[in-house]
């Protein structure tokens, strides 16, 4: 029995670790450390239908055990993914999650269509949540019923599996949730960054030359944990959690809210090891707390009647 | 091949105001070759500091496997880097991007090398490799202040070496590029690495001739992956290069700057 194997809407991962969508660009750098397809899958950078250059430099600032992005969903455009990063992924036995962004609803059905028909796609990732771009993007992932509406619009030509990415800049994520769940949504991932800000004392000037930027790491682990709690106790759709995991304790933790795979971004950049070292340590840490799968952990922290845990040590 | 480890450190001294000369020792010195290359130093093992801080090669040392790194206190990675004692381990991850083309300096021919401030450290390596390969090499170095030079003797070692301040304090008063004006020094190619205005001025005081920049941009991976360090190709909207993977050096008007 693969312990950590785990199943998903169109995803059938051979253990519940991946990189997060733009964390990992579309694998290439990577794959100079290690070999890609010890992944459970691999979610690649937002994918617009045209080229994007995103926002002026500086795109990053450090903050306490975290850092904000302001990198604004630069990448090559629908094409040139086609054409040359997914063919290049298919060398690797990993499914590959497309996240997808656009300014309008028809350009994110339009990517969504063509995307999903990729062979090594085999699930979406519709990222209506990303903070640092003026149009599209976060504007779809705060009003419930436009969320809804673009996640229909999606399932309808999409032919695997949609994901859709929360955002936690909303007041109710948990009525968020349920407005995609009903519209037909696969599964949900989250957490996207929470909007912040860095002040240079010197100049007494934003860092970002976007002013604004996307907080990630370890400083937004404890949202991430309270958004999965409450979210995975509301829908019945399956959650990917993400938000400053690091070690195979945090992966844990993220079951126990309630998510049932888990995406590693901000870490790749202090680690380039670290998801094989995740997927290492798993069993390992498995062991130790007497848990025979991972996909008994999902939801414990929550769940009536489940088995107290076993500490062995 | 680009890998990671905890590199023991050698030494640390204090070379120059705030300044430090960090010698590292391991197996990644195996991996180090082009001057103009980079790490990738985490300089703590908690989650705070969390990002890695980008510091040049300055020298690198096959027989002794060892490297250095010079680098200026600015911030709160580089202050708790100052603190390292000789005996403790550094997560180093390297070495880093594309750095100076030496082919681009012809044998018997001359380099001249300009480097402002915390530029100054990566053109030393770039001065010795020149050197061993027989090509002249002229160094001009730029500080702010009398107390922030270093490495003024280092340099000499391999050639015609000029300091500037820019306070007049010490040397030559005024900028790198009053120097290279005032002394008329004439060049086959011509390598820099400094503060961006500097590196501007050089492009376009030299336009069309070969002139390599290292440029610095505020970085995430460090690696290629996240978008963090783009800048613009000319005559693009979209066309990017990365400066942590695609350079940090490029050659004159391969960017915009
Ligand atoms: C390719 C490259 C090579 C470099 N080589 C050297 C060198 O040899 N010697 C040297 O003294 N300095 C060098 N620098 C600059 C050095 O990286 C920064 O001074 C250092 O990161 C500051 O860190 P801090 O923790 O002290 O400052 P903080 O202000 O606490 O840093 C906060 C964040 O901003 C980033 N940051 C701040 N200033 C810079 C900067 N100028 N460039 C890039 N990122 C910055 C830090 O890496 C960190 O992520 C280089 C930069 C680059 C990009
Ligand atoms: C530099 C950077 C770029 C990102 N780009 C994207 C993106 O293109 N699409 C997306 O859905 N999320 C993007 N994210 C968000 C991450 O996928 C992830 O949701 C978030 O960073 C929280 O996880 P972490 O703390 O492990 O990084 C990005 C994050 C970072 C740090
Ligand atoms: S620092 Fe990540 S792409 Fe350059």
């Amino acid at each position: 029995m693969n312990r950590l194997a785990v199943e998903l809407p169109g995803l059938s991962l051979k253990n519940p670790i991946m990189p997060a969508s733009g964390c990992f660009g579309f694998g290439r750098e990577y794959a100079q450390f290690y070999d890609l397809s010890v992944l459970g899958a691999i979610m690649i950078k937002a994918t617009t239908k045209e080229p994007r250059f995103g926002n002026s430099t500086p795109r990053v600032a450090e903050t306490p055990s975290g850092m904000l992005n302001a990198i604004g969903l630069q990448n090559p455009g629908l094409d040139k993914v086609l054409a040359e990063e997914l063919p290049w992924l298919e060398q690797f036995d990993v499914p590959i999650i497309a996240n997808i962004a656009g300014s309008t609803m028809e350009e994110y059905v339009e990517v969504a269509e063509t995307i999903s028909k990729a062979p090594n796609v085999h699930a979406l990732e519709l990222n209506i949540s990303c903070p640092n771009v003026k149009k599209g993007g976060i504007a779809f992932g705060t009003v419930p019923e436009v969320a809804a509406e673009l996640t229909r619009l999606v399932k309808e030509v999409s032919v695997v599996p949609v994901y859709v990415k929360l955002s936690p800049n909303v007041t109710d994520i948990v009525a968020m949730a349920k407005a995609i769940e009903q519209a037909g949504a696969d599964g949900l991932t989250m957490i996207n960054t929470l909007v912040g800000m860095r002040i240079d004392v010197k100049t007494g000037r934003p860092i970002l030359a976007n002013g604004t930027g996307g907080l990630s790491g370890p400083a937004v682990k404890p949202i991430a944990i309270r958004m999965i709690y409450e979210v995975s106790q509301a829908v019945s759709i399956p959650i990917i959690g993400m938000g400053g995991v690091q070690t195979a304790e945090d992966v844990l933790e993220f079951f126990y809210a309630g998510a049932s795979a888990v995406a590693v971004g901000t870490a790749n950049f202090i680690d380039p090891f670290v998801c094989p070292t995740i997927i290492n340590e798993l069993p390992v840490l498995l062991d130790e707390l007497g848990i025979r799968h991972i996909s008994e952990c999902t939801g414990r922290s929550w769940k009536t009647g489940a088995h107290a845990v076993h500490c062995r040590s | 091949m680009i890998g990671r480890e905890r590199m023991t450190v050698v030494s640390q001294r204090m070379i120059a105001e705030r300044t430090y000369e960090l010698t590292l020792s391991g197996q990644l010195v195996a991996q180090m070759n082009e001057p103009g290359q980079f790490v990738h130093i985490k300089v703590a093992e908690a989650a705070d500091p969390l990002l890695r801080r980008p510091l040049s090669l300055c020298q690198i040392d096959h027989k002794q496997g060892q490297c250095i790194i010079i680098y200026r206190q600015e911030g709160k990675g580089t202050a708790l880097l100052t603190q390292k004692q000789p005996g403790d381990r550094v997560d180093v991850l390297g070495p880093l991007g594309h750095g100076f083309p030496l082919d681009a300096a012809p044998a018997g021919g001359r380099a001249l090398l300009v480097g402002g401030g915390i530029g100054v450290p990566p053109l030393y390596e770039l001065a010795k490799q020149l050197a061993n390969r027989g090509v002249n090499v002229v160094s001009v170095l730029g500080f702010a202040t009398k107390a922030a030079v270093f490495y003024e003797a280092e340099f000499a070692a391999f050639g015609e070496t000029y300091i500037a301040t820019d306070d007049g304090s010490y040397g030559m008063a005024g900028r790198v590029t009053d120097v290279i004006e005032q002394q008329g020094l004439s060049f086959d190619v011509l390598y820099a690495c400094g503060p961006k205005p500097m590196l501007k001025a050089l492009a376009e005081r030299f336009r069309g001739r070969p002139v390599y920049l290292s440029l610095e941009e505020r970085m995430g991976c460090g690696v290629g992956a996240c978008f963090a360090c783009v800048c613009h190709v000319p005559g693009s909207e979209t066309a990017y290069k990365k400066v942590c993977s695609d350079g940090p050096v490029f050659r004159a008007g391969e960017v915009v700057l």
